[in-house]
């Protein structure tokens, strides 16, 4: 069933007669029901003086990104495309990506998707239409329902409509290159280059060995860029061997291939995706790479990991006391039921996310077991 | 305004719960004598007064949970308390409330300098979170004018902004973590250092929501490391309209400043009687402030300059050093000060989109001219989040209405041009009957099933935020939950 406005959106809704897939583009996540494909597109407001754009939540996310360029600005949270680690097709949303509170390497200086997103319109699980926030960047009149709606994967309302603050593109990218660090002293590089005035957008480490590259990003008016770029190198002078990339073009192909996890790409495995205090992100990876012979790409300075182990393995078992959490991104149908795909809640949070999803979503009809 | 009827069983046994809570806190954490209750009576907003039935002063978290399930037992409503400056009447008690100060809760419980964050209780002011990292370079980003005597627990119910919010974001951009308690004394984290949460970004919601879901307790804190240098450029201009679109050019133009400062000419009169800090006599009066290098502040002022000298400034000063920066900002800085001086003020906090400041100015001065009441307006111009300062006589009988009055109609205002009632203050009591003009039924409905999951009695705060005619069944609870 496709859906092109809010008013269909609510009647569907109230209508629905039993479980509802609430798809935004179509790269479909595996749970049960009835097909509900949010097709509300179409750009309501944008304002490149106010920084402000409100969309159908629909709106394919090029689409959005198109209109953002011709003004020189952008979604400066970066979201990734999963498409390639996915295999999927299909046109992604940015009310999925909203809904995903899909944030890439620039959370790091920038914040997440939840931290842009400045209202959204949705429709709850009877049918109600319900506002939230608006289009303005300073608002905390009543409860913040906008970032509650952020990462709830449509398990508590569709999405009809999303206000979002956007931000000027970047003039000038460059990155900082340290050559073939070991996990520990990438990450110490990283904090360090995170830790100082530079502004870093960008923080990351692939590969092994000789092989090895850590990545520090920094983004803004050309003159700046170069000064900063500078500074950094300096900073991480003791590291090891420095190179610095200022060619636009691959500064866009290498953080694209952060973003959206290339390396894993067509890959046979498991990916999951694990977040962590950033120090922690060595002792995770050695903890993975014992275990399974993980691949491990570190992203937001040591915070994020993307491990791609072999099919059915149980990295949260492997996390052992370690603060943070893993989620399954790409798993066997099986593998997501017998583990879950997001991680365990301890009982009193899990408690009151019931408690949520039952006033939100009373016949528990949005995407049901999603979010366990 | 209107408070609920104090519940009568509640007052009559006051002793019984007095007691009660005696048995799980320090004699000198409980406070019932009136000559000492009354300090606790209103916060900032205080025109409006009440002493509690008590006040409790815990100081772990531990403590806090065991005060807060006596008082769920006995059907108590709870008040939390940080510094008490908040200026929308959050912290106001009733007269069957026990309040529940964090004063006690002041200490920094870890920095983590290459996880960039900082831990602490939240008690503490929010200008010593930056005391406790600064040593090293590090600043913890918001910072509310209040920053001085507002405590952090206060900062995430209200999710409180400050002057550097356009670049580095308000209190729920930067608060990674809280510990709290729930009204039925069971202890939850949400959050922490690492990024995103595992399930539903319940810290979001908890942030702002206003002393009415738990009592946080811990709370875990981004900090950053300090730009290596800032300054500020002073532009006045002869019309709002040149200054609003100065504003939205320099926005378009890539440039994000730190702070975009605006003052009417209200205000540049009130400031410069009171400080004198050279402003020009001008319609509207931007300061923008830039960060960087000493090359990188120069570049982006430059950038800032050129677009400013395409809307016919008066006068355009750039700040070369430290004290002309100090000079610059000395005006701002009083501003609310200075109007003080001149009467009684109310400070309003809606916010409109940028594109509308202009037309807004001049209703506001036109609602002005209506009531007969001053006003000058001196805000946040880069988010349009607006602070109207409507001057009033306390002392006059039926003035404080009449700003009152004007008060809601700006604000009503703010929301037709398509902004908000509030952009860091809060709704409190303040602006609790005008939730709906922003929100219909169902929108409110859907904000307070989420108190119903937190706080099934509705006992945190309960009087707050909703027009009490919407809550009044909910408030409803003739006896204790035992
Ligand atoms: C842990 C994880 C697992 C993923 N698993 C898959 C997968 O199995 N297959 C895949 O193709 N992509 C998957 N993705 C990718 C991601 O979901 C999409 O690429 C992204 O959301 C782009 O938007 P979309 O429109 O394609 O969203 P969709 O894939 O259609 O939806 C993503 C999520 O958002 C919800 N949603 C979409 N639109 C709305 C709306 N308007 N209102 C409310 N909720 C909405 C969906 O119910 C779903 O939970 C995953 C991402 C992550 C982080
Ligand atoms: C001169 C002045 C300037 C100001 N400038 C600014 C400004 O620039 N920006 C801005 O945003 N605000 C500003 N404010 C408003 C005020 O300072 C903020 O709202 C501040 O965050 C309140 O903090 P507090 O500790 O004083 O909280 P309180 O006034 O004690 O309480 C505020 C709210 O927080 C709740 N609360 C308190 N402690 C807890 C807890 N432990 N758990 C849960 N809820 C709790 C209370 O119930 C109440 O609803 C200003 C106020 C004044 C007087």
């Amino acid at each position: 069933m496709m859906v092109t406005s809010e008013s269909e959106l609510a009647e569907a809704i109230a209508g629905a007669k039993g479980p509802l897939q609430v798809v935004g583009g179509g790269t479909r996540l595996p749970v049960s029901g009835e097909v509900l494909r949010v097709g509300i597109s179409g750009v309501k407001l944008y304002e490149p003086g106010a920084l402000t754009l409100v969309v159908g939540a629909g709106t394919p996310l090029a689409e959005v990104e198109d209109l953002l360029a011709a003004e020189g600005q952008r979604l400066a949270f970066e979201p990734m495309d999963y498409r390639p680690i996915m295999g999927s097709e299909g046109e992604p949303t940015i009310g999925g990506v909203v809904a995903a509170n899909i944030s890439g390497p620039r959370r790091v200086q920038a914040g997440a998707c939840r931290d842009f997103l400045l209202g959204v319109r949705f429709v709850d699980g009877q049918g109600r239409v319900i506002k939230s926030g608006g289009r303005v960047m300073k608002n905390v009149t009543g409860y913040d329902l906008v970032k509650l709606m952020a990462g709830s994967w449509g398990t508590l309302g569709v999405l009809s409509e999303v206000s979002l603050k956007v931000l000027p593109a970047a003039e000038a990218v460059a990155t900082v290159v340290v050559h073939g660090l070991e996990d520990a002293a990438a990450i110490k590089a990283l904090s360090r280059a995170l830790g100082s005035a530079y502004d870093v957008s960008g923080a990351a480490h692939i590969g092994q060995g000789t092989e090895a590259r850590s990545l520090v990003r920094v983004e803004g008016f050309a003159d700046s860029v170069v000064y900063r770029a500078g500074r950094l190198r300096e900073l991480l002078g003791g590291f090891g061997e420095i190179s610095v990339e200022d060619d636009p073009a691959r500064n866009a192909a290498l953080w694209k291939r952060i973003r959206d996890v290339e390396d894993f790409a067509g890959r046979a495995g498991d990916v999951w995706r694990l977040s962590l205090k950033p120090s922690d992100g060595p002792v995770a990876a050695a903890a993975l790479r014992a275990a399974f012979g993980a691949e491990v790409i570190h992203d937001w300075g040591g915070g994020l990991i993307w491990a791609l182990v072999p099919a059915g393995a149980d990295l949260r078992a492997a996390m052992g006391d370690l603060p943070g959490h893993a989620r399954i991104i790409r798993a066997s149908a099986d593998t997501v039921a017998r583990l879950g795909r997001f991680h365990p809640r301890p009982a009193p949070v899990a408690r009151l996310e019931a408690g949520l999803k039952e006033k939100y979503d009373p016949r528990g009809i949005f995407n049901p077991g999603l979010m366990g | 305004m209107q408070m609920p009827t104090p519940d009568q069983t509640i007052l009559s046994r006051k002793d019984h719960i007095v007691r009660r809570l005696r048995t799980v806190l320090p004699d000198d954490a409980v406070i019932d004598a009136p000559e000492e209750t009354r300090a606790y009576e209103c916060d900032a907003l205080s025109a409006y007064r009440c002493p509690p039935l008590a006040v409790v002063l815990p100081a772990s978290t531990k403590e806090v949970a065991a005060a807060l399930k006596i008082c769920h037992e006995e059907g108590v409503p709870v008040v939390p308390r940080g510094s008490g400056t908040s200026l929308a009447g959050g912290a106001l008690p009733t007269e069957d409330s026990i309040i529940l100060g964090v004063a006690r809760l002041n200490r920094v419980l870890e920095t983590d300098y290459d996880n960039r964050f900082i831990r602490v209780q939240t008690g503490l002011t929010n200008l010593s979170v930056t005391g406790a990292v600064e040593d090293e370079g590090f600043f913890y980003a918001p910072d509310p004018s209040s920053q001085l005597a507002c405590a952090i627990a206060g900062n995430i119910a209200m999710n409180s902004g400050g002057a550097h919010c356009l670049k580095y974001g308000v209190t729920t951009n930067n608060l990674m973590g809280v510990k709290m308690v729930l009204m039925d004394g069971s202890i939850i984290d949400l959050g922490g250092p690492c990024a995103d949460m595992a399930g539903l970004d319940l810290l979001g919601l908890i942030c702002g929501s206003e002393g009415q879901l738990g009592v946080v307790t811990e709370a875990t804190l981004r900090i950053l490391h300090k730009p290596e240098g800032a300054r500020p450029v002073m532009m006045g201009f002869d019309s709002n309209e040149e200054a609003g679109a100065c504003v939205s050019d320099i926005i378009k133009a890539g440039i994000l400043p730190v702070a975009i400062e605006f003052m009417d000419r209200p205000v540049i009169r009130a400031t410069e009687n009171f400080v004198g800090a050279g402003y020009p006599d001008v319609e509207a009066l931007l300061i923008v402030e830039v960060e960087g290098s000493e090359a990188e502040i120069a570049q982006q002022l430059a950038r800032i300059i050129e677009i400013g000298q395409r809307h016919n400034p008066v006068e355009i000063r750039e700040s070369g050093s430290a004290e002309e920066s100090a000079r610059i900002w000395a005006g701002r800085k009083a501003a609310f000060g200075a109007m003080g001086q001149i009467n009684d003020y109310m400070c309003l906090d809606g916010t409109i989109p940028v594109s509308q400041l202009p037309f807004v100015l001049r209703r506001i001065g036109e609602l002005s001219g209506e009531y007969g009441l001053g006003v000058g307006n001196v805000f946040h111009a880069g988010d349009g989040n607006m602070h109207p300062l409507i001057l009033y006589d306390a002392n006059k009988p039926g003035d404080l209405e009449k700003a009152e009055s004007m008060g809601a109609d700006i604000l009503k205002l703010c929301v037709e041009v398509g902004g908000c009632l509030t952009g860091e203050h809060g709704v409190g009591v303040e602006k609790r009957e005008l939730m709906d003009a922003q929100y219909n039924a169902d929108d409110l409905d859907a904000q307070m099933a989420v108190k119903d999951v937190f706080d099934p009695a509705w006992l945190l705060n309960p009087a707050k935020v909703f027009p009490l005619a919407a809550t009044a069944q909910r408030r409803a609870r003739p006896m204790a939950a035992e």
